[in-house]
């Protein structure tokens, strides 16, 4: 049954490819079959191959062929499969599976089905490499493939320059981070001789003690890659952009997936991080800063889909914070909780978007409690495991984080209560964006409700929002465990109650109407503070005056293509001797004459030695 | 027999300045039949030149070969003559500088 493995991958890539071939000649109930059907078949295999590695329970190692020799460096095709990968390839199968479903009522009036399923099945394809993958060479195969794929769909509707432009500023900034990663791949390569996940790690530790300075720099370098993939501090500017293209697309790729592949990535390469302390608290650093600052922005924020955007940003950060901690089952559970309920919030944001005819503003809506019952629901259990309330899957990996950040010696505490007030402003702002949306008095009325094929996922992610929390995952053999913590009651009780004094500010403020902080906002400082967490702490506009600019204006000083000009010469010179010599063709029989004279007299002279 | 006894050089010169003569009657005549003409010098004055290096060491031989240019210039003429005619109704005109198809 495990031989199975490598059918996984490829159910998306043969659907994909179908699809891009048969172009817009499909009928449309076909597309949406084989689209949502390949990753349901992908799906099936995984649960099949996830009970048979539970049976044996050791790591299973499979090699396809060998990708390419050069000189010693010969990388394979060949896929690892352990509890770290299990998890993601359930993540990705099941939670895409839920999300294609969902797509194929949500793109049913879309021109260009075919060209969407096919980008959607290859992103899955290329992300399920990325996870499967027994080399770095191979997890950078994919993880190029995912950002491919998200350009492309980030872009989907692409006679909207603004569109574009969103799906270009994603890619070239996450390009920054390839490029990083890239230079981290090369130099660990030349250090260790070879870039094999589990040998690279026995190569690391017994080259390398604890605290040297090239697996700083190696872990620096690859946390620089994960940052662009997972829209982190300093590179995090693409992700509310990246909302332009089709809602399941964010919920799939900037949700539950490819966000989450730097994550993945810092795990997977855990043996390397634990020989480099410093890189690990710049992790925990990046982390918990990028998390503070999303928190801020996303309570400003009035479009329903860059609210949801900034929260994963945060989300994301409470991942790199675990890791950074060396609490890397907390971080993948955390991982796993957000796909849940991320997913479920960004497509129960999707049916409100496809029922309202495509409006964002979430000040233009209200009163939807009524209206769109499911989707309220959805969101209700979304918002809640968001925010880590008691008993959601969300409260168990949140605490699990903050828990084991706040054991951490030294910084510790400080990390746990950044933590905190981050889940103070996430419990505000999702309970915000529910109060205002569905409660309330109604500006807008619904013109259709969500189909079976919406309210289905739905529903399913919603269980699992619940009950995700309460299966321990199979990662105890792929991670070092830390010791049994008992940190005390007042630490725990603090953590618990967080969540609900949010919620209960959200509600004062946003339904009750009994805390008034028009005040605050409207006075000057606050318009400041407002205008500038707005604008996402004003980064945009710090890279256009930083980056952008400078850049242009290079390009406009070389527009002339100055080295062309070394050619050019050559060419002038070439052009100006033909000019001069043209000149000896008058066609005058005299003219010859005088010339054969001249040259004679030259001959003559030569043979003489007078010249 | 003891004829004028001329000495090599100056006949020698002579042939030189001929030859320089028709040279230059060839370059700055626009007549093809002067161009003809000059071509004509010129053969003629290394025939004179042939004719002293022959007296000069006593044998007959310049003065064969002077035979041959003469020859050898009859013919040429025939064959130029015909050309002339040929150019001369194409160009109505025996301007040299007129024979030309090039523009600029």
């Amino acid at each position: 049954m495990l031989k199975l493995l490598p059918l996984i991958p490829l159910f998306p890539l043969i659907s994909s490819i179908l699809l891009m071939v048969t172009l817009g000649k499909m009928p449309k109930k076909f597309v949406a079959v084989l689209g949502a059907g390949s990753v349901g078949l992908a799906a099936v295999t995984t649960l099949l191959v996830g009970l048979a590695f539970m049976e044996s329970g050791q790591p299973y190692h499979q090699v396809l062929w060998t990708w390419m020799q050069v000189g010693n460096f010969s990388p394979d095709i060949a896929f690892y499969l352990d509890g770290l990968t299990l998890v993601m390839m359930s993540v990705i199968t099941g939670v895409g599976f839920l999300i294609h479903l969902f797509s194929t009522e949500f793109m049913e009036d879309d021109v260009s089905v075919s060209r969407y399923f096919a980008y959607l099945n290859m992103f899955v394809f290329a992300m399920l490499i990325l996870v499967m993958a027994d080399n770095l060479l191979l997890l950078y195969l994919g993880w190029e493939g995912v950002g491919a794929c998200s350009y492309l769909l980030v872009g989907f509707w692409y006679q909207n320059p603004e569109n574009g432009a969103a799906a270009r500023k994603a890619f070239v900034v996450t390009r920054i981070g390839d490029a990083a990663m890239a230079v981290g791949l090369f130099l660990l390569f030349t250090e260790l001789g070879t870039l094999d996940i589990q040998p690279m790690a026995e190569a690391a530790k017994t080259q390398w003690q604890v605290g040297d300075t090239l697996p700083v720099i190696a872990c620096l370098l690859l946390l620089g890659g994960a940052v662009g993939k997972s829209a982190q501090l300093p590179l995090h500017t693409w992700l509310p952009d990246a909302m332009a293209g089709p809602t399941p697309v964010s919920a799939l790729i900037h949700a539950a997936t490819m966000v989450t592949a730097g994550v993945y990535l810092i795990a997977r390469t855990h043996e390397l991080f634990l020989l480099a302390p410093p890189a690990m608290l710049a992790v925990a650093l990046v982390g918990l800063i990028t998390s503070l600052m999303a928190a801020f922005t996303a309570l400003n924020q009035h479009d329903i889909k860059r609210i949801l955007a900034y929260s994963t940003i945060s989300q994301i950060g409470y991942m790199f914070l675990a890791l950074g901690v060396g609490a890397w089952a907390a971080g993948i559970f955390h991982l796993v909780t957000h796909a849940f309920f991320k997913a479920l919030l960004f497509l129960a944001a999707g049916a409100v978007i496809h029922c309202l005819h495509h409006e964002h503003n979430i000040f233009k809506m209200g009163g939807l409690r009524t209206r769109l019952p499911v989707v309220f629901w959805s969101f209700l259990i979304g918002s809640a495991a968001l925010a880590a309330l008691p008993f959601t899957s969300g409260f168990f990996s949140k605490d699990m984080i903050l828990l084991q950040a706040y054991e951490l010696p030294g910084a510790g505490p400080w990390l746990w209560a950044g933590g905190l007030l981050g889940a103070l402003l996430t419990a505000i702002y999702s309970f915000r964006l529910v109060f205002v949306v569905f409660f309330g008095e109604a500006k807008m009325e619904p013109d259709k409700l969500p189909g079976i094929r919406m309210a289905l996922p739905l529903s399913l992610l919603c269980v699992l929002s619940i009950i995700g929390g309460w299966f321990a995952l199979p990662l105890s053999s792929v991670f070092p465990t830390t010791g049994n913590h008992h940190p005390s009651h007042l630490i725990e009780g603090i953590s618990i109650s967080i969540p609900l004094i949010g919620l209960a500010i959200a509600y004062l403020i946003f339904l009750g109407g009994q805390l008034k902080v028009d005040g605050l906002v409207n006075s000057n400082i606050g318009q400041v503070l407002k205008k500038f967490w707005f604008s996402g702490w004003a980064m945009d506009w710090l890279y256009d005056k930083l980056w952008v600019r400078p850049y242009k204006f290079l390009a406009y000083i070389l527009r002339r293509e100055c080295m062309d000009d070394i050619y050019n010469t050559i060419v002038k010179f070439c052009q100006f001797l033909f000019m001069v010599l043209s000149r000896t063709q008058t066609g005058r029989l005299r003219w010859y004459a005088t010339s054969m004279v001249f040259g004679l007299i030259l001959v003559i002279a030569l043979l003489q030695g007078a010249i | 027999m003891d004829g004028v006894n001329i000495p090599l050089d100056h006949v020698l010169l002579l042939s030189a300045l001929l030859f320089i003569c028709g040279l230059l009657g060839l370059m700055m005549r626009r007549n093809i039949i002067f161009i003809l003409v000059s071509l004509e010098v010129m053969l003629n004055s290394s025939a004179v030149a042939f004719v002293a290096a022959g007296a000069r060491w006593g044998q007959a031989d310049g003065q064969i070969v002077f035979m041959l240019i003469l020859a050898v210039a009859a013919a040429e003429v025939a064959v130029g003559l015909g050309l002339v005619l040929q150019i001369q109704r194409r160009f109505k005109s025996l301007d040299m500088d007129d024979a030309n198809r090039m523009q600029g």
